[in-house]
């Protein structure tokens, strides 16, 4: 399971890495937003595969929260663009 | 813990990840905002619920395993809406479409963007 993990977990950093290059060059607002939306999930996976490393639920607790979180957030801020304008 | 369930457990979390960075990939590569909704948006879905499967696999408990099924709920109910949410702000604010885009009905249909 050790070595499972491990490996699951060097996968999704570089997920992550290619997430915050997305947002870092992102064309429009959207781009960067998505790319932090997936960047939030992304971390949703890693808690997941870290509670099955260390065979406790404590942190699926953190595992909602932030699923929630990057729900609302994207929800909010892609009424904002619509508002507002792509600048 | 049993070998069996610890096998089906990393198949379920290495499918997972496998898919967690093909949405990443998608998203990092692709031409516009549309078609890395759409690479992002579906199969990051598919990762969480497989890593769901293969955590609750592991843990046995009712209480987690309630919890990851609501995660996983939560995640097929979130990611079309802000999918869809996303896509609209992106093309009412006037987004360029990648220049391999074949065909865009709503810019044909006859449409007031305020209603």
């Amino acid at each position: 399971m050790m070595l499972v993990t491990t490996v699951c977990l060097a996968v999704l950093a570089l997920c992550a890495l290619l997430c915050v290059g997305r947002i870092v060059r992102g064309d429009s607002v959207a781009d960067r937003v998505l790319g932090l939306d997936n960047l939030l999930i992304v971390i949703v996976v890693g808690v997941g595969v870290n509670a099955a490393r260390t065979g406790s639920g404590v942190y699926l607790d953190v595992l909602l929260v932030v699923a929630l979180v990057a729900f609302i957030g994207t929800t909010a801020v892609g009424r904002f663009i619509e508002r507002r304008g792509t600048r | 813990m049993s070998g069996a369930a610890n096998v089906v457990t990393s198949i379920l979390l290495l499918a997972a990840v496998t898919f967690v960075l093909l949405a990443c990939i998608g998203l990092y590569r692709f031409d516009d905002v549309f078609s890395r909704i759409h690479a992002a948006t579906k199969s990051i879905t598919l990762g969480v619920i497989l890593v769901a499967a293969g955590v609750a696999l592991q843990l046995r408990d009712p209480g987690d395993t309630a919890k990851l099924v609501v995660a996983a709920v939560l995640q097929m109910i979130s990611a079309p809406v802000t999918a869809h949410i996303l896509g609209r702000a992106a093309y009412w604010t006037g987004t360029e479409l990648s220049p391999d885009t074949v065909v865009d009905q709503l810019a044909e249909a006859d449409l007031d963007p305020e209603r």
